[in-house]
Protein backbone atom coordinates (compact mmCIF):
# COMPACT_ATOMS: atom_id res chain seq x y z
CA UNK A 1 0.00 0.00 0.00
CA UNK A 2 1.06 3.29 -1.28
CA UNK A 3 -0.15 4.42 2.66
CA UNK A 4 2.59 3.00 4.15
CA UNK A 5 5.57 3.50 1.83
CA UNK A 6 4.76 7.21 2.24
CA UNK A 7 5.09 6.84 6.38
CA UNK A 8 8.42 5.16 5.42
CA UNK A 9 9.23 7.97 3.31
CA UNK A 10 8.12 11.22 4.98
CA UNK A 11 9.58 11.90 8.22
CA UNK A 12 6.49 14.40 9.04
CA UNK A 13 3.71 11.56 8.33
CA UNK A 14 5.49 9.23 10.85
CA UNK A 15 5.20 11.92 13.33
CA UNK A 16 2.19 13.16 12.62
CA UNK A 17 0.78 8.89 12.98
CA UNK A 18 2.93 8.92 16.23
CA UNK A 19 1.31 12.30 17.16
CA UNK A 20 -2.26 10.85 16.41
CA UNK A 21 -1.93 7.35 17.95
CA UNK A 22 -0.81 8.87 21.50
CA UNK A 23 -3.41 11.49 21.50
CA UNK A 24 -6.19 8.53 20.41
CA UNK A 25 -4.94 6.67 23.40
CA UNK A 26 -4.98 9.20 25.98
CA UNK A 27 -7.91 10.93 25.06
CA UNK A 28 -9.80 7.39 24.95
CA UNK A 29 -8.57 6.30 28.26
CA UNK A 30 -9.51 10.12 30.29
CA UNK A 31 -12.35 10.20 28.19
CA UNK A 32 -13.93 6.52 29.69
CA UNK A 33 -14.04 8.57 32.80
CA UNK A 34 -15.41 11.57 31.77
CA UNK A 35 -18.30 10.43 30.20
CA UNK A 36 -18.93 8.33 33.16
CA UNK A 37 -18.67 11.28 35.65
CA UNK A 38 -21.25 13.44 32.92
CA UNK A 39 -18.64 15.58 32.32
CA UNK A 40 -18.77 15.65 28.45
CA UNK A 41 -19.34 19.56 28.61
CA UNK A 42 -16.53 20.31 30.89
CA UNK A 43 -13.84 18.46 28.09
CA UNK A 44 -15.69 21.14 26.05
CA UNK A 45 -15.52 23.76 27.69
CA UNK A 46 -11.68 23.72 29.09
CA UNK A 47 -10.46 22.84 25.17
CA UNK A 48 -12.01 25.84 24.47
CA UNK A 49 -10.87 27.71 27.17
CA UNK A 50 -7.01 27.56 26.84
CA UNK A 51 -7.19 29.67 23.61
CA UNK A 52 -6.14 33.13 25.55
CA UNK A 53 -3.26 30.70 27.07
CA UNK A 54 -2.15 29.67 23.82
CA UNK A 55 -2.31 33.35 22.51
CA UNK A 56 -0.38 34.71 25.60
CA UNK A 57 2.12 31.80 25.16
CA UNK A 58 2.73 33.12 21.30
CA UNK A 59 3.09 36.73 22.52
CA UNK A 60 5.69 35.99 25.84
CA UNK A 61 7.46 33.53 23.13
CA UNK A 62 7.24 30.04 25.08
CA UNK A 63 5.42 27.23 24.31
CA UNK A 64 2.05 27.33 24.34
CA UNK A 65 1.95 23.91 26.83
CA UNK A 66 2.56 26.83 29.79
CA UNK A 67 -0.22 29.30 28.92
CA UNK A 68 -2.89 26.42 28.27
CA UNK A 69 -2.57 24.45 31.12
CA UNK A 70 -3.00 27.48 33.18
CA UNK A 71 -5.62 28.69 31.41
CA UNK A 72 -7.23 25.54 31.19
CA UNK A 73 -6.66 25.01 35.36
CA UNK A 74 -8.53 28.92 36.08
CA UNK A 75 -11.67 27.47 34.05
CA UNK A 76 -11.67 24.51 36.04
CA UNK A 77 -11.49 26.42 39.16
CA UNK A 78 -13.47 29.09 37.77
CA UNK A 79 -17.05 26.45 36.88
CA UNK A 80 -16.25 24.58 40.70
CA UNK A 81 -16.41 28.59 41.94
CA UNK A 82 -19.68 29.87 40.50
CA UNK A 83 -21.17 26.23 40.84
CA UNK A 84 -20.40 25.80 44.61
CA UNK A 85 -21.28 30.13 45.81
CA UNK A 86 -24.27 30.53 43.58
CA UNK A 87 -27.63 29.01 42.67
CA UNK A 88 -26.40 28.46 38.94
CA UNK A 89 -26.23 25.04 37.79
CA UNK A 90 -23.06 22.82 36.60
CA UNK A 91 -23.84 23.65 32.83
CA UNK A 92 -24.96 26.85 32.79
CA UNK A 93 -21.58 28.22 34.08
CA UNK A 94 -19.96 26.00 31.89
CA UNK A 95 -21.28 27.44 29.24
CA UNK A 96 -20.78 31.36 30.51
CA UNK A 97 -17.06 30.69 31.56
CA UNK A 98 -15.71 28.94 28.89
CA UNK A 99 -17.61 31.45 26.25
CA UNK A 100 -16.06 34.45 28.38
CA UNK A 101 -12.03 32.71 28.01
CA UNK A 102 -12.80 31.83 24.37
CA UNK A 103 -13.51 35.18 23.22
CA UNK A 104 -10.27 36.76 25.19
CA UNK A 105 -8.86 34.13 23.28
CA UNK A 106 -10.05 35.34 20.12
CA UNK A 107 -9.08 38.96 20.83
CA UNK A 108 -5.53 37.95 22.06
CA UNK A 109 -5.08 35.90 18.91
CA UNK A 110 -5.55 38.56 16.84
CA UNK A 111 -3.00 40.76 18.63
CA UNK A 112 -0.42 38.21 19.14
CA UNK A 113 0.68 38.77 15.46
CA UNK A 114 2.11 35.26 15.19
CA UNK A 115 2.86 32.88 12.13
CA UNK A 116 -0.05 30.25 13.07
CA UNK A 117 -2.82 31.38 12.70
CA UNK A 118 -5.81 30.86 14.45
CA UNK A 119 -7.67 28.23 12.09
CA UNK A 120 -4.73 25.50 12.78
CA UNK A 121 -5.53 26.31 16.44
CA UNK A 122 -8.96 25.41 16.33
CA UNK A 123 -8.92 22.57 13.91
CA UNK A 124 -5.59 21.46 14.22
CA UNK A 125 -3.12 19.88 11.40
CA UNK A 126 -1.88 17.08 12.64
CA UNK A 127 0.36 17.13 9.49
CA UNK A 128 2.65 19.57 10.40
CA UNK A 129 3.50 18.67 13.90
CA UNK A 130 6.66 19.57 15.42
CA UNK A 131 9.34 17.76 17.07
CA UNK A 132 8.76 20.00 20.23
CA UNK A 133 5.01 18.89 19.67
CA UNK A 134 5.43 15.14 19.71
CA UNK A 135 7.62 15.35 22.62
CA UNK A 136 5.28 17.24 24.64
CA UNK A 137 2.17 15.28 23.45
CA UNK A 138 4.35 11.42 24.41
CA UNK A 139 5.24 13.44 27.82
CA UNK A 140 2.00 14.65 28.81
CA UNK A 141 0.33 10.80 27.40
CA UNK A 142 2.75 8.67 29.97
CA UNK A 143 2.55 11.28 32.89
CA UNK A 144 -1.56 10.84 32.69
CA UNK A 145 -1.78 7.33 31.47
CA UNK A 146 0.88 6.81 34.84
CA UNK A 147 -1.59 8.84 37.22
CA UNK A 148 -4.43 6.86 36.27
CA UNK A 149 -2.80 3.48 36.27
CA UNK A 150 -1.28 4.52 39.85
CA UNK A 151 -5.03 6.07 41.09
CA UNK A 152 -7.03 3.56 39.55
CA UNK A 153 -9.27 2.10 42.59
CA UNK A 154 -9.57 6.00 43.74
CA UNK A 155 -10.83 7.67 39.96
CA UNK A 156 -13.03 4.25 39.83
CA UNK A 157 -14.93 4.50 43.51
CA UNK A 158 -15.51 8.02 43.38
CA UNK A 159 -17.16 7.88 39.93
CA UNK A 160 -19.14 4.69 40.90
CA UNK A 161 -20.23 5.94 44.26
CA UNK A 162 -19.20 9.38 45.39
CA UNK A 163 -20.89 8.74 48.77
CA UNK A 164 -19.04 5.56 49.63
CA UNK A 165 -16.18 7.33 48.37
CA UNK A 166 -16.45 9.71 50.78
CA UNK A 167 -17.19 7.12 53.49
CA UNK A 168 -13.54 5.39 53.01
CA UNK A 169 -12.26 9.16 53.50
CA UNK A 170 -11.47 10.10 50.07
CA UNK A 171 -12.15 13.44 48.85
CA UNK A 172 -14.31 13.95 45.80
CA UNK A 173 -13.01 17.19 44.91
CA UNK A 174 -9.52 16.39 44.95
CA UNK A 175 -10.37 13.50 43.00
CA UNK A 176 -12.78 15.95 40.75
CA UNK A 177 -9.83 18.63 40.32
CA UNK A 178 -7.08 15.91 39.55
CA UNK A 179 -9.13 14.94 36.75
CA UNK A 180 -9.65 17.83 35.58
CA UNK A 181 -5.34 18.99 35.64
CA UNK A 182 -5.71 15.40 33.52
CA UNK A 183 -8.34 16.55 30.98
CA UNK A 184 -6.21 20.10 30.33
CA UNK A 185 -3.20 18.13 29.86
CA UNK A 186 -4.53 15.99 27.01
CA UNK A 187 -6.37 18.53 25.50
CA UNK A 188 -3.29 20.79 25.67
CA UNK A 189 -1.32 17.29 23.97
CA UNK A 190 -4.57 17.14 21.30
CA UNK A 191 -4.45 20.74 20.28
CA UNK A 192 -1.86 20.05 17.37
CA UNK A 193 -4.06 16.67 16.11
CA UNK A 194 -7.63 18.24 16.13
CA UNK A 195 -7.35 21.74 17.10
CA UNK A 196 -9.63 23.38 20.09
CA UNK A 197 -12.78 22.75 18.66
CA UNK A 198 -12.79 18.92 18.19
CA UNK A 199 -10.85 17.80 21.39
CA UNK A 200 -14.03 17.18 23.22
CA UNK A 201 -14.76 14.72 20.00
CA UNK A 202 -11.75 12.62 20.34
CA UNK A 203 -12.78 12.40 24.12
CA UNK A 204 -15.96 11.11 24.46
CA UNK A 205 -16.55 9.39 20.98
CA UNK A 206 -14.92 6.82 21.55
CA UNK A 207 -15.44 5.92 25.24
CA UNK A 208 -19.35 6.48 24.48
CA UNK A 209 -18.94 3.44 22.04
CA UNK A 210 -16.94 1.57 24.20
CA UNK A 211 -19.84 1.92 26.64
CA UNK A 212 -22.49 0.46 24.57
CA UNK A 213 -19.94 -2.39 23.75
CA UNK A 214 -18.74 -3.32 27.67
CA UNK A 215 -20.47 -3.55 30.55
CA UNK A 216 -16.90 -3.75 32.54
CA UNK A 217 -14.75 -0.07 33.42
CA UNK A 218 -11.58 -2.16 32.43
CA UNK A 219 -12.78 -3.25 29.15
CA UNK A 220 -14.12 -0.03 28.16
CA UNK A 221 -10.80 2.07 28.92
CA UNK A 222 -9.34 -0.20 26.69
CA UNK A 223 -11.30 -0.39 23.49
CA UNK A 224 -11.69 3.18 24.03
CA UNK A 225 -8.20 3.61 24.18
CA UNK A 226 -7.88 1.19 20.70
CA UNK A 227 -10.37 2.78 19.03
CA UNK A 228 -9.11 5.95 19.16
CA UNK A 229 -5.56 4.86 18.47
CA UNK A 230 -7.45 3.29 15.24
CA UNK A 231 -9.32 6.43 14.37
CA UNK A 232 -6.48 8.46 14.73
CA UNK A 233 -4.70 6.38 11.90
CA UNK A 234 -7.29 5.58 9.62
CA UNK A 235 -8.55 9.23 9.65
CA UNK A 236 -4.78 10.55 9.47
CA UNK A 237 -4.78 8.48 6.55
CA UNK A 238 -7.94 9.98 5.19
CA UNK A 239 -6.84 12.97 5.39
CA UNK A 240 -2.80 12.62 3.24
CA UNK A 241 -4.99 10.57 0.53
CA UNK A 242 -7.80 13.28 0.02
CA UNK A 243 -6.30 15.91 1.42
CA UNK A 244 -8.86 16.55 4.04
CA UNK A 245 -8.24 18.49 7.57
CA UNK A 246 -6.85 16.46 9.85
CA UNK A 247 -9.09 16.72 12.55
CA UNK A 248 -12.00 16.46 11.16
CA UNK A 249 -11.14 13.28 9.01
CA UNK A 250 -9.90 11.66 12.42
CA UNK A 251 -13.19 12.83 14.20
CA UNK A 252 -15.56 11.65 11.53
CA UNK A 253 -14.12 8.51 11.56
CA UNK A 254 -14.86 8.01 15.62
CA UNK A 255 -18.26 8.78 14.65
CA UNK A 256 -18.72 6.40 11.90
CA UNK A 257 -17.70 3.55 14.93
CA UNK A 258 -19.76 5.08 17.03
CA UNK A 259 -23.10 4.99 14.67
CA UNK A 260 -22.08 1.35 13.91
CA UNK A 261 -22.07 0.29 17.61
CA UNK A 262 -24.86 2.24 18.03
CA UNK A 263 -27.27 0.21 15.77
CA UNK A 264 -25.21 -3.14 16.21
CA UNK A 265 -24.00 -3.37 19.73
CA UNK A 266 -24.88 -6.73 21.08
CA UNK A 267 -25.97 -6.13 24.09
CA UNK A 268 -27.39 -2.43 23.47
CA UNK A 269 -27.59 -1.97 19.76
CA UNK A 270 -30.94 -0.05 18.26
CA UNK A 271 -31.57 -3.23 15.72
CA UNK A 272 -31.44 -5.92 17.77
CA UNK A 273 -33.44 -4.15 20.36
CA UNK A 274 -36.36 -3.61 17.49
CA UNK A 275 -35.93 -6.83 16.48
CA UNK A 276 -36.38 -7.86 19.90
CA UNK A 277 -39.37 -6.08 20.75
CA UNK A 278 -40.89 -6.98 17.11
CA UNK A 279 -40.54 -10.93 17.73
CA UNK A 280 -41.87 -10.21 21.23
CA UNK A 281 -45.12 -8.63 19.81
CA UNK A 282 -45.94 -11.15 17.36
CA UNK A 283 -45.02 -14.04 19.63
CA UNK A 284 -48.03 -12.43 22.09
CA UNK A 285 -49.84 -12.32 18.73
CA UNK A 286 -50.74 -8.67 18.22
CA UNK B 1 -17.13 4.09 78.93
CA UNK B 2 -16.08 2.79 75.42
CA UNK B 3 -18.21 0.39 73.16
CA UNK B 4 -20.34 3.19 72.79
CA UNK B 5 -21.51 6.07 70.26
CA UNK B 6 -21.91 8.98 71.58
CA UNK B 7 -23.40 12.15 69.80
CA UNK B 8 -23.22 15.25 71.39
CA UNK B 9 -25.29 18.19 70.08
CA UNK B 10 -25.06 17.54 66.47
CA UNK B 11 -27.00 20.58 64.25
CA UNK B 12 -26.96 20.06 60.78
CA UNK B 13 -27.97 23.11 58.03
CA UNK B 14 -28.53 23.32 54.43
CA UNK B 15 -28.14 26.79 53.27
CA UNK B 16 -29.17 27.74 56.19
CA UNK B 17 -32.06 25.91 57.09
CA UNK B 18 -31.74 23.75 60.12
CA UNK B 19 -32.55 20.44 59.48
CA UNK B 20 -31.38 18.92 62.49
CA UNK B 21 -31.05 20.53 65.80
CA UNK B 22 -29.00 20.15 68.51
CA UNK B 23 -28.77 16.03 68.09
CA UNK B 24 -27.44 14.13 71.59
CA UNK B 25 -27.82 10.52 72.31
CA UNK B 26 -25.73 7.84 73.29
CA UNK B 27 -26.25 3.79 72.14
CA UNK B 28 -24.50 1.02 73.36
CA UNK B 29 -22.87 -1.17 70.94
CA UNK B 30 -23.58 -5.05 69.43
CA UNK B 31 -27.20 -3.77 69.04
CA UNK B 32 -29.28 -3.47 65.86
CA UNK B 33 -30.88 0.43 66.22
CA UNK B 34 -33.37 1.45 64.06
CA UNK B 35 -33.35 5.54 63.20
CA UNK B 36 -37.07 6.32 62.13
CA UNK B 37 -38.98 9.43 62.19
CA UNK B 38 -41.44 11.01 59.50
CA UNK B 39 -40.57 12.26 56.01
CA UNK B 40 -38.45 15.38 56.05
CA UNK B 41 -37.16 14.68 59.61
CA UNK B 42 -33.29 14.25 58.75
CA UNK B 43 -32.91 10.59 59.35
CA UNK B 44 -30.48 10.43 56.43
CA UNK B 45 -28.95 13.79 57.27
CA UNK B 46 -28.84 12.51 60.81
CA UNK B 47 -26.33 9.13 59.45
CA UNK B 48 -24.85 11.49 57.19
CA UNK B 49 -23.75 13.44 59.66
CA UNK B 50 -22.35 11.14 61.83
CA UNK B 51 -20.46 9.46 59.68
CA UNK B 52 -18.79 13.34 58.58
CA UNK B 53 -20.20 12.76 55.15
CA UNK B 54 -21.71 16.34 55.00
CA UNK B 55 -20.57 19.38 56.92
CA UNK B 56 -21.63 19.86 60.11
CA UNK B 57 -22.71 23.57 62.15
CA UNK B 58 -21.48 22.04 64.93
CA UNK B 59 -21.53 18.94 67.86
CA UNK B 60 -19.18 15.95 68.11
CA UNK B 61 -19.49 12.13 67.51
CA UNK B 62 -17.57 8.91 68.80
CA UNK B 63 -17.22 5.66 68.80
CA UNK B 64 -15.44 4.05 70.91
CA UNK B 65 -14.28 7.25 72.26
CA UNK B 66 -12.57 8.30 69.30
CA UNK B 67 -13.57 10.48 66.53
CA UNK B 68 -15.92 9.04 63.95
CA UNK B 69 -13.00 10.27 60.99
CA UNK B 70 -10.49 8.08 62.68
CA UNK B 71 -12.90 5.11 63.05
CA UNK B 72 -13.23 5.08 59.13
CA UNK B 73 -11.76 1.26 59.07
CA UNK B 74 -14.43 0.04 61.19
CA UNK B 75 -17.30 1.83 59.67
CA UNK B 76 -19.10 0.14 56.57
CA UNK B 77 -21.54 2.23 54.64
CA UNK B 78 -24.94 1.76 52.60
CA UNK B 79 -26.07 4.73 50.65
CA UNK B 80 -29.85 4.67 49.74
CA UNK B 81 -30.12 3.19 45.96
CA UNK B 82 -31.03 6.03 44.52
CA UNK B 83 -27.82 7.98 44.69
CA UNK B 84 -26.50 5.14 42.37
CA UNK B 85 -25.68 5.40 38.62
CA UNK B 86 -27.29 1.82 38.05
CA UNK B 87 -25.82 1.91 34.10
CA UNK B 88 -22.62 2.07 35.26
CA UNK B 89 -19.99 -0.78 33.55
CA UNK B 90 -19.19 -2.56 36.69
CA UNK B 91 -20.13 -6.07 37.53
CA UNK B 92 -22.25 -7.26 40.83
CA UNK B 93 -18.08 -9.04 41.93
CA UNK B 94 -16.45 -5.90 41.13
CA UNK B 95 -19.30 -3.68 43.10
CA UNK B 96 -18.37 -6.00 46.28
CA UNK B 97 -14.74 -6.04 45.44
CA UNK B 98 -14.87 -1.82 46.13
CA UNK B 99 -15.81 -3.39 49.81
CA UNK B 100 -11.81 -4.60 50.09
CA UNK B 101 -10.43 -1.06 49.29
CA UNK B 102 -10.03 0.43 52.41
CA UNK B 103 -8.14 -2.47 53.72
CA UNK B 104 -5.41 -2.02 50.05
CA UNK B 105 -4.07 0.99 50.83
CA UNK B 106 -2.71 3.51 48.08
CA UNK B 107 -1.92 2.03 44.47
CA UNK B 108 -2.80 -1.77 45.82
CA UNK B 109 -4.78 -3.34 43.11
CA UNK B 110 -7.11 -6.26 44.19
CA UNK B 111 -6.19 -9.49 43.69
CA UNK B 112 -7.43 -12.60 43.82
CA UNK B 113 -7.90 -12.76 47.33
CA UNK B 114 -10.03 -9.87 47.30
CA UNK B 115 -11.74 -11.32 44.56
CA UNK B 116 -12.59 -14.89 46.38
CA UNK B 117 -13.61 -12.91 49.56
CA UNK B 118 -15.83 -10.57 47.53
CA UNK B 119 -17.22 -14.39 46.35
CA UNK B 120 -17.90 -15.15 49.56
CA UNK B 121 -19.48 -11.99 50.84
CA UNK B 122 -21.80 -12.66 47.51
CA UNK B 123 -22.77 -16.32 48.52
CA UNK B 124 -23.84 -14.58 52.15
CA UNK B 125 -26.61 -12.67 50.25
CA UNK B 126 -27.25 -15.56 48.13
CA UNK B 127 -26.19 -13.65 44.92
CA UNK B 128 -23.36 -15.42 43.93
CA UNK B 129 -24.92 -16.85 40.72
CA UNK B 130 -25.20 -13.37 39.85
CA UNK B 131 -21.24 -12.68 40.17
CA UNK B 132 -20.72 -11.59 36.26
CA UNK B 133 -23.90 -9.81 35.67
CA UNK B 134 -23.70 -5.92 34.85
CA UNK B 135 -25.52 -4.04 38.30
CA UNK B 136 -27.94 -2.46 36.17
CA UNK B 137 -29.47 -5.92 35.22
CA UNK B 138 -30.94 -6.71 38.80
CA UNK B 139 -33.85 -6.30 40.82
CA UNK B 140 -34.07 -3.79 43.23
CA UNK B 141 -33.94 -6.25 46.33
CA UNK B 142 -30.66 -8.09 44.66
CA UNK B 143 -29.19 -4.68 44.52
CA UNK B 144 -29.88 -3.96 47.93
CA UNK B 145 -28.15 -7.58 48.54
CA UNK B 146 -25.45 -6.88 46.41
CA UNK B 147 -24.50 -3.82 48.32
CA UNK B 148 -25.24 -5.16 52.03
CA UNK B 149 -22.23 -7.90 50.84
CA UNK B 150 -19.82 -4.96 49.22
CA UNK B 151 -21.00 -3.83 53.22
CA UNK B 152 -19.63 -7.18 54.45
CA UNK B 153 -16.39 -6.89 52.72
CA UNK B 154 -15.40 -4.09 54.47
CA UNK B 155 -14.96 -6.10 57.81
CA UNK B 156 -16.35 -3.71 59.71
CA UNK B 157 -17.67 -3.19 63.04
CA UNK B 158 -20.52 -0.92 62.18
CA UNK B 159 -22.84 -1.16 59.87
CA UNK B 160 -24.60 2.21 58.78
CA UNK B 161 -27.58 1.38 55.88
CA UNK B 162 -29.37 4.56 54.82
CA UNK B 163 -33.22 3.14 53.94
CA UNK B 164 -32.18 -0.44 53.05
CA UNK B 165 -35.81 -2.00 52.39
CA UNK B 166 -37.15 0.73 50.34
CA UNK B 167 -38.60 -0.54 46.89
CA UNK B 168 -37.36 -4.18 47.54
CA UNK B 169 -38.98 -7.49 47.43
CA UNK B 170 -40.22 -9.35 50.44
CA UNK B 171 -37.48 -12.10 50.27
CA UNK B 172 -34.50 -9.61 50.30
CA UNK B 173 -35.82 -7.92 53.05
CA UNK B 174 -36.39 -10.91 55.04
CA UNK B 175 -32.44 -11.89 54.64
CA UNK B 176 -31.17 -8.44 54.91
CA UNK B 177 -32.78 -8.40 58.37
CA UNK B 178 -31.58 -11.87 59.21
CA UNK B 179 -28.11 -11.09 58.13
CA UNK B 180 -27.75 -8.02 60.17
CA UNK B 181 -29.52 -9.71 63.10
CA UNK B 182 -26.69 -12.29 62.55
CA UNK B 183 -24.11 -9.37 62.91
CA UNK B 184 -25.48 -8.24 65.85
CA UNK B 185 -25.34 -11.57 67.64
CA UNK B 186 -21.53 -11.55 66.03
CA UNK B 187 -21.50 -8.73 68.30
CA UNK B 188 -21.08 -5.88 65.40
CA UNK B 189 -23.04 -2.85 65.48
CA UNK B 190 -25.94 -1.64 62.88
CA UNK B 191 -27.93 1.71 62.35
CA UNK B 192 -30.65 1.30 59.73
CA UNK B 193 -32.46 4.53 58.51
CA UNK B 194 -36.23 2.79 58.39
CA UNK B 195 -39.73 4.80 57.91
CA UNK B 196 -42.28 1.89 57.84
CA UNK B 197 -43.75 1.35 61.37
CA UNK B 198 -45.30 -1.46 61.09
CA UNK B 199 -42.30 -4.07 61.61
CA UNK B 200 -39.93 -1.93 63.97
CA UNK B 201 -40.87 -3.98 67.02
CA UNK B 202 -39.40 -7.50 65.15
CA UNK B 203 -36.54 -5.41 63.49
CA UNK B 204 -34.70 -3.50 65.94
CA UNK B 205 -33.53 -3.98 69.48
CA UNK B 206 -33.27 -0.08 69.82
CA UNK B 207 -34.48 2.90 68.08
CA UNK B 208 -33.94 6.72 67.46
CA UNK B 209 -36.78 8.43 66.74
CA UNK B 210 -35.93 11.80 64.82
CA UNK B 211 -38.14 14.48 64.15
CA UNK B 212 -35.64 17.43 63.16
CA UNK B 213 -34.66 16.82 67.30
CA UNK B 214 -34.41 14.16 69.27
CA UNK B 215 -37.94 12.94 70.36
CA UNK B 216 -36.90 9.77 72.20
CA UNK B 217 -33.78 7.46 72.09
CA UNK B 218 -33.47 4.30 73.70
CA UNK B 219 -34.66 0.24 73.45
CA UNK B 220 -37.81 -0.33 71.13
CA UNK B 221 -39.86 -1.14 74.27
CA UNK B 222 -39.20 2.13 76.35
CA UNK B 223 -39.05 4.74 73.14
CA UNK B 224 -42.49 3.12 71.30
CA UNK B 225 -44.92 4.76 73.55
CA UNK B 226 -48.11 6.39 72.26
CA UNK B 227 -47.20 9.92 73.31
CA UNK B 228 -43.59 9.66 71.63
CA UNK B 229 -45.04 8.17 68.78
CA UNK B 230 -47.73 11.15 68.18
CA UNK B 231 -45.36 13.97 68.97
CA UNK B 232 -42.67 12.25 66.56
CA UNK B 233 -45.50 11.75 63.53
CA UNK B 234 -47.61 14.94 64.34
CA UNK B 235 -48.39 15.47 61.09
CA UNK B 236 -49.28 11.70 60.14
CA UNK B 237 -51.59 11.85 63.59
CA UNK B 238 -53.02 15.17 63.19
CA UNK B 239 -55.47 13.75 60.56
CA UNK B 240 -56.60 11.18 63.14
CA UNK B 241 -57.71 14.00 65.50
CA UNK B 242 -59.35 15.68 63.13
CA UNK B 243 -61.50 12.59 62.49
CA UNK B 244 -61.73 12.39 66.05
CA UNK B 245 -63.26 15.11 66.55
CA UNK B 246 -65.40 15.10 64.05
CA UNK B 247 -67.16 11.71 65.08
CA UNK B 248 -67.40 12.83 68.79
Amino acid sequence: MSFIQDIQNYEFLQKALFTAIIVGIISGVLGSFIILRGMSLMGDAISHAVLPGVAISYMLGISYFYGAVVFGLMTAFGIGFITQNSRIKNDTSIGIVFSAFFAVGIILIGKANTSTDLTSILFGNVLAVRDSDMWITLGVGIFVLSIIALFFKEFLISTFDPTLAASFGLSNKWIHYGLMVLLTLVTVASLQTVGIILVVAMLITPAATAYLLTNRLSHMIFISSVLGAVSATIGLYISFIYNWPSGAAIVLVTTAFFVTALLFSPKHGIVWRTLKVRKNKTAVGQ
Amino acid sequence: MGNAIQVNNLSVSYYGNQILNKVSFNMESGRLIGIIGPNGAGKSTLMKGMLGLIPTDCGTVTIDGKNVRSMRKAIAYVPQRATIDWDFPITVLETVVLGTYPSLGLFKRPGKKERAWAHECLEKVGMESYAHHQIGELSGGQQQRVFLARALAQQAEYFFLDEPFVGIDVTSEALIIGLLKELRDEGKTAFVVHHDLTKVKSYFDDLIIVNREIVGAGTVENVMQPETMKRAFKSQYSLWDSLEVASS
